[in-house]
């Protein structure tokens, strides 16, 4: 039985695909906290959730019955500073879990941006101090949020101590050797909200989200805040997807488990709008790394649509064919031949910010 | 001992401690309600040890004054009450 997470505005629904299709499985976990994120170890099972409670900070809790129960963890944590600016955690941005020879192994990208790392599932954390040292961060900013972030981890399947982080706004980093050195990739990218001059500066390209290919990890896929980019290298340098129709802005990129070639998107209008294009929402895929896209609408709406798709919100399954997108309008969309067709499984869900199938 | 007392709202996410502690001030005060219990602390306190930007604490009725080093001095009759703001729900 395949199942899904939904992390929602007001807490965390499951959902499993039964006879009768996709079905919500109960009442939500943590009714009415946000959940920012969701991570269900593919290694032994564990079940993270990232909160952001509006009043009371964010919190990380930790599952070890796949939802039956729950504890809470003390999440990462900023170290006491007499700084005035001193900084707090103020989301659990992202959360990864590490390499297969590296069991108990958990990352967490915050803002404000930093990556921290857990040995023991959770329990206590560690900053990556190399990378928050860089002098570089000085120039790192905020897109939408008050301080930018770290929301993309990708960790390499053949080489556990290669590290591709994305952040917003502040660049790609890569790490050869388990983040002890941090160099910048990302050399491709062109910002066109920086000054004349500055398009190519590594520091200050938005990637809104980047996945790794599982077949292929020097297959790097960006969505990033001016376009859809593909890169060989491992994140070190891209190519620019031209002319995608209806639009190459967006936040979400999945690829496919098996073929680094293929991968989908959920396209918007851009910037300052965040809105289906001509209020018709549709889903693009490419077949052909980047090279040429396909628009899905089979299944989703007709008329009128003011769904954003959040970057954690379209995801794919292990088996390539399970596709589910979520929006801010609190609906979710189910997809089992590889995004062709798409059931409306929920109008009625609160805004929905990360999904997760069970692996 | 000075007397404190936690939103009702708390009780969904942590058990709350015994109510009276002692302390010269707020942060002292609050770091013996808090002692045995770091989580309920971040509930409250950001990674900084300040008061989260939307939860308040008042002293004997009014809002603290420093909100950055919790320094408002407190008497043994003194009641604190930690209350989520009304912003930033």
């Amino acid at each position: 039985m395949a199942t899904l997470w939904v992390g929602s505005r007001k807490g965390l629904f499951r959902f499993d695909e039964g006879p009768a299709g996709w079905q919500v499985a109960g009442p939500p976990a943590f009714l009415a906290a946000p959940v920012t994120q969701v991570l269900d170890d593919p290694r032994d099972g564990t079940l993270y959730i990232a909160l952001a409670h509006g009043h009371f900070g964010c919190k990380l809790h930790r599952s070890l019955d796949r939802g039956a129960t729950w504890e809470e963890l003390k999440p990462p944590a900023f170290a006491p500073s007499e700084a005035p600016d001193a900084p707090t955690v103020e989301m659990l941005w992202c959360l990864a879990a590490g390499g297969r020879d590296q069991p108990g192994v958990i990352y967490a990208g915050t803002l404000p941006g930093a990556l921290f790392r857990s040995e023991d599932r959770g329990e206590t954390w560690v900053i990556n101090q190399p990378l928050w040292d860089r002098p570089e961060r000085a120039r790192w900013f905020g897109a939408g949020y008050d301080h930018e972030g770290i929301h993309s981890i990708l960790v390499d399947p053949r080489d556990s101590r290669h590290l591709v982080l994305g952040v917003s706004i502040g660049g790609v980093w890569i790490t050869r050797d388990g983040g002890a050195t941090w160099d910048l990739g990302g050399r491709g990218f062109e910002a066109d909200y920086v000054p004349e001059g500055q398009e190519t500066d590594l520091v200050q390209q938005d990637p809104h989200l980047m996945v790794m290919s599982p077949s292929d990890p020097d297959r790097v896929w960006c969505q990033h805040h001016c376009g859809i980019y593909v890169s060989d290298d491992g994140g070190w340098s891209f190519r620019e997807s031209k002319d995608v129709k209806p639009s190459s802005f967006g936040f979400a990129v999945a690829v496919h488990p098996r073929d680094p070639d293929r991968a989908w998107f959920a396209p918007a209008r851009k910037d300052e709008y965040r809105i289906p294009v001509d209020g018709r929402l549709v889903m693009t895929e490419t077949r052909d790394a980047g090279r040429s896209f396909h628009i899905h609408d089979a299944g989703l709406p007709e008329g009128p649509a003011w769904d954003l798709i959040y970057r954690h919100a379209l995801v794919v399954d292990a088996t390539g064919d399970r596709l589910a997108m979520g929006s801010t309008t609190g609906s979710l969309w189910l997809s089992g031949d590889g995004g062709a067709r798409w059931d409306h499984v929920s109008a009625h869900l609160p805004p929905i910010a990360a999904l997760a199938f069970a692996p | 001992m000075a007397k404190v007392r936690f939103t009702s709202h708390l009780v969904r996410h942590r058990p709350l401690p015994a109510a009276e502690a002692t302390g010269a001030t707020v942060a002292e005060v609050l770091a013996a309600v808090f002692a045995g219990d770091d989580l309920l602390r971040g509930y409250v306190l950001d990674d900084q040890g300040r008061v989260r930007k939307h939860v308040n604490v008042y002293l004997d009725g009014a809002l603290i004054a420093d909100r950055l080093r919790l320094s408002d001095p407190v008497t043994p009759g003194s009641e604190i009450y930690i209350l989520q703001a009304l912003s930033g729900g």
